[in-house]
C-alpha cells in the first residue's frame, strides 16, 4: 500500500487540536514535531500545492554565517538537523556541506564580515577570513580583482528544497497528521480567542465546497501571505512580501564547491547536485505585494553580477527563471509565538528569506514551547509584541 | 511489464520514465504542478515544450486532478548565454 502525502477535502475533520495554516516547510516541520510530542489531532491546510510557495522556490542554502547570535545558534542546530534528515525521514535531500563563501569588495563590507566572523567563532563555528589567494584556492574561477577579502565557513550547506517538504509531509502523515492542499482558510476568533477557520476547497474535484473546522490552537505559517491571512482577525502584521527572482543554467560537470555570495550586490550562486548554476541577486524595484512573476531586468542584473565575479560562466546558458517571495520584517528578525490580543494564535512568519533553512529548528522549538513551555525567552524576544515594546533586533546578513 | 515501463521515457530532457509518473501519482502527487516537481518532467532543456501535454494526459488517465492550465511557463523561451544577458543592464544600473 503506497502512502499518499496528502488527503482530500472531505477527509478534513470537524474539529482538531491544532490547525496549521500553510504546508510549507515551517508548518510541516512544526506539525511533525508537535505530533511526535503527542499534541493530539493535527490538521494542515494550504491554499495551493506542496512546494508552491517559498519552500519550493528558494535556492536551498543552509548556513550558520549570520551577524546575530540568535541566528548563528539556531542555524547551527538547523544544520545538525539537516545532517540527520535523510536518515530520519528516509528521503534524499541532496545535502552537500561544501561551505558558503562571502565576498567583500570594500573596507566597510570587510569590517562587517570580520565582526560577524569573530562572533561566529565565539559560537564554535570554523568560519574564517580569507584573502584573495585563498579565495582562488577554493574557487579558482573567481575574478578576485576588486575583492578585498572573504569569509568562509566550510560547514555551511546547500540542499534540494523539495524533498525536505515531501519528507516532512510523509513523516507527518505517518504520525496521523493530515495534509490538505488546495484549501483556503479564513481564520475565525470569538471573544479574543481562536475558534477555528472556515475552509474552502480550491481543488477541481471539490471546488467551492466549504466547511468549518474547530481548533483552539491555530498556527499561522503562511510566509509572505501571512499579513493577508491574519487580516480577517483584525490583526495587522508589520511584515510584507518582497519578490525575489532566481534562475538556473544548463547543467555543468561539478566544479563549484561552496555557495558564493556578495552582500554588496546581493549576488549568490551555487552548483546544484544536478550540475546547474542556481542563483539570484538583489532587485529593489519589484511590484508590491505577493508577486511570483519573472522579469527580464532580473536576468540582466544577475548575469552582470555573476559574470563579473565568474567571467568563465559567460558562455553558459540560462535555462529557466522563477520567483518567490521573501517575508520581510521592519527589523530583519522573524515574528514568532503568541499574540497578546488573540488567545490560541501562534505566528511563525517574517523569516526574511531564510525561513527554509531555519525551519527544522524552529519547528522543533515551537513544539517544545507550546507543549513543554520551554524556549520562552526566544519566543518573547522574537514576538510580535517587540514592535510595541520598541525592542527591535537587527540582522545584517540578508542575501538577495 | 514493469521492466518495460521502466524504459518508456515521457520527458526526454530529464529522462523521466512512465514508471516514475505512475509512482508519483500513487504517492499522492495528483496535480500537474506537484507531478512536475516530484518527477522533474518539464524542467530540462526544452522546459516542457515536448512533454507537458503527454504528462497531463497520463495524469488524467490515472485519476489525477484534471489540469485547468499547463505548468507555469518559465522564461527564457530558449536558453540564453549569461554574457548576452549581462548586456541588458547599463553599468550604472544598480538594484
Amino acid at each position: 500500500m503506497t502512502e499518499e502525502l496528502t488527503q482530500p477535502f472531505d477527509a478534513i475533520p470537524d474539529a482538531c487540536d491544532v490547525l496549521v495554516v500553510g504546508a510549507g516547510i515551517m508548518g510541516l516541520a512544526t506539525a511533525y514535531n508537535l505530533a511526535r510530542m503527542g499534541a493530539g489531532r493535527i490538521v494542515i491546510v494550504d491554499r495551493s500545492y506542496l512546494c508552491s510557495g517559498a519552500s519550493g522556490r528558494n535556492g536551498g542554502g543552509v548556513r550558520a554565517q549570520f551577524s546575530s547570535e540568535t541566528n548563528i545558534e539556531l542555524m547551527k542546530r538547523s544544520l545538525e538537523l539537516c545532517d540527520d534528515f535523510a536518515t530520519e525521514m528516509g528521503i534524499n535531500v541532496w545535502l552537500r556541506r561544501d561551505g558558503y563563501l562571502f565576498l567583500a569588495r570594500n573596507a566597510k563590507r570587510r569590517a562587517e564580515l570580520e565582526a560577524s566572523v569573530a562572533l561566529q567563532r565565539s559560537h564554535g563555528l570554523p568560519t574564517r577570513m580569507i584573502g584573495p589567494s585563498e579565495i582562488l584556492s577554493i574557487v579558482p574561477e573567481i575574478d578576485v580583482s576588486g575583492i578585498e577579502a572573504g569569509s568562509y565557513n566550510p560547514d555551511d550547506a546547500v540542499v534540494f528544497p523539495w524533498p525536505f517538504v515531501w519528507g516532512y509531509a510523509r513523516a507527518c502523515q505517518r504520525l496521523g497528521v493530515t495534509v490538505h492542499p488546495f484549501v483556503d482558510a479564513e481564520l475565525e476568533a470569538t471573544g479574543g480567542a481562536m475558534s477555528g477557520a472556515l475552509l474552502r476547497s480550491q481543488r477541481v474535484e471539490s471546488l467551492g465546497q466549504e466547511k468549518h473546522i474547530r481548533a483552539p490552537l491555530v498556527i499561522l505559517a503562511t510566509g509572505a501571505w501571512s499579513p493577508e491571512v491574519a487580516a480577517p482577525l483584525g490583526l495587522e502584521l508589520p511584515n510584507h512580501p518582497h519578490r525575489h527572482e532566481i534562475c538556473s543554467t544548463e547543467p555543468l560537470k561539478p566544479f563549484l564547491g561552496p555557495l558564493v555570495a556578495d552582500l554588496e550586490s546581493g549576488l549568490y550562486f551555487s552548483q546544484s547536485m544536478r550540475g546547474e548554476i542556481v542563483g539570484g541577486v538583489s532587485n529593489a524595484r519589484v511590484p508590491p505585494g505577493v508577486d511570483q512573476r519573472s522579469s527580464l531586468r532580473f536576468l540582466g542584473l544577475y548575469a552582470k553580477a555573476l559574470t563579473r565575479t565568474m567571467p568563465i560562466l559567460g558562455s553558459v546558458r540560462v535555462l529557466r527563471q522563477w520567483a518567490g517571495c521573501y517575508d520581510l520584517t521592519p527589523d530583519g528578525s522573524p515574528i514568532i509565538g503568541r499574540v497578546d490580543s488573540l488567545e490560541g494564535l501562534i505566528l511563525l512568519c517574517g523569516f526574511m528569506g531564510h525561513g527554509f533553512m531555519i525551519a527544522p529548528i524552529i519547528g522543533l522549538l515551537t513544539a517544545r514551547y507550546l507543549l513543554k513551555n520551554e524556549e520562552r525567552e526566544l519566543f518573547h524576544r522574537w514576538s510580535l509584541g517587540r514592535f510595541e515594546r520598541g525592542e527591535l533586533l537587527p540582522e545584517s546578513m540578508i542575501l538577495g | 511489464m514493469s521492466t518495460k515501463r521502466d524504459k518508456v521515457i515521457v520527458c526526454r530532457c530529464e529522462d523521466v520514465t512512465l514508471h516514475q509518473v505512475d509512482e508519483a501519482i500513487a504517492r499522492g502527487h495528483r496535480d500537474l504542478e506537484s507531478l512536475k516537481r516530484y518527477t522533474g518532467f518539464g524542467t530540462g532543456f526544452c522546459q516542457g515544450k515536448q512533454c507537458v501535454a503527454l504528462c497531463a494526459r497520463l495524469l488524467v488517465e490515472r485519476g489525477g486532478d484534471p489540469p485547468t492550465k499547463p505548468i507555469t511557463p518559465r522564461p527564457p523561451i530558449r536558453p540564453i548565454a549569461l554574457a548576452d544577458l549581462a548586456r541588458l543592464v547599463d553599468d550604472g544600473d544598480g538594484p
